[in-house]
């Protein structure tokens, strides 16, 4: 089961009202390579991967769920208290027509999200070669992401989560030489 | 909410996030016993913490894993969006 | 180690913008460290909360886009 914290993983602030930026933000809330697709896909995965590498999807995942807070928590504050006025001009008008202020699970383009941005093989290599790659769309994009805005708080915020992407995506790599390993093989590490 | 409440919650986040970090590494590195003793440390580290910060504003965890000795206050603001 | 590669992408004759004469990406440690070596040093609590690792050799800085 899961228990709930009350506090979030790094602290997240925002320096100004800036519903534009939430609309981009929103592409790793509800985006193919986004932080909801990241939890779902490796805790998904875990059921049918080899014990070795277990603990690692399901760590990596419960840690997903934290960044995907700190992304709701950008959108949150920046839209909070725009007016109606200030959503339009950001291009936020159809999805206050649909949302008001609220968050959903879609992508900087208003495509709602879908289980099939997320894979499931069976085969570990090829699950694991995904996730890699996931991180590294992750990456990308909290780099575009970065260079959207001038907010430095927002900045570096954005910063941390691209950093556990570098983190994440070297820890499946492992995973991937652990996988690959010749059981009968000595371990010289 | 005042600065303490800040500088409490900063100080959980950076021995929590060294946890974070030694975690994954021990997910792969699980025959490291200099990482596993160091994570046992911050472990012990974060269980002083976050009792001392949860005596001041609180539970920290739900379903029972924190104690709420002075009436419900799970259920309370601040949320962690909201601060 | 440079964290960024550099590439020059073709200008066409009738190219309508102003050519991007240079591309830059990230090539990030991660690429590089293999199975990461125990004892490796690391940043303390406070420093490793704000980079994002614990470990300097998995550190890879984003000043964001120059251009
Ligand atoms: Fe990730």
């Amino acid at each position: 089961m899961w228990i709930y914290e009350k506090k979030l993983q790094y602290p997240v602030r925002v320096s100004k009202c800036d519903p534009m930026m939430a609309r981009f933000l929103i592409e790793q809330y509800g985006g193919a390579d986004g932080e909801l697709s990241a939890a779902l896909r490796y805790l998904n995965q875990r059921y049918t991967i080899p014990d070795q590498v277990i603990g690692l999807l399901t760590d990596i995942g419960t840690e997903e769920f934290a960044h995907l807070e700190m992304i709701a928590t950008m959108v949150y504050k920046l839209t909070k208290d725009a007016t109606v006025e200030q959503l339009k001009a950001a291009g936020l008008g159809a999805h206050y027509a649909n949302h008001d202020r609220a968050l959903f699970y879609n992508n900087a383009a208003g495509v709602p999200w879908t289980a099939s941005y997320i894979q499931a093989k069976g085969d570990p290599i090829a699950d694991l070669y995904e996730d890699i790659a996931a991180e590294e769309k992750a990456r990308a994009t909290y780099q575009w992401l970065i260079d959207m805005t001038d907010d430095v708080d927002l900045q570096d915020s954005l910063k941390f989560l691209r950093e556990r992407e570098v983190v994440h995506s070297q820890r499946f790599r492992e995973a991937v030489d652990i996988l690959i390993q010749d059981r009968n093989t000595k371990k010289f590490f | 909410m005042e600065e303490q409440y800040y500088a409490m919650l900063h100080e959980l986040q950076a021995v929590d996030f060294v946890l974070v970090e030694l975690n994954l590494y021990l997910d792969t590195h699980p025959w490291d016993t200099m990482a596993l003793q160091q994570f046992n440390e911050m472990a012990q580290k974060r269980q002083f913490l976050a009792a001392q910060f949860e005596q001041c504003y609180g539970p920290l965890l739900n379903f029972g894993h924190s104690a709420s000795p002075h009436g419900w206050r799970w259920a309370m603001p601040p949320w962690p969006w909201q601060v | 180690m440079n964290q960024f590669r550099v590439y020059c992408p073709f200008i066409g004759p009738f190219d309508p913008c102003p050519p991007i004469r240079e591309k830059v990406y990230s090539t990030p440690p991660n690429l590089f460290l293999g199975f990461q070596p125990p004892g490796l040093p690391q940043f303390n609590a406070h420093e490793a909360l704000k980079l994002g690792t614990l470990w300097p050799a998995l550190y890879s800085p984003y000043p964001g886009k120059q251009t």
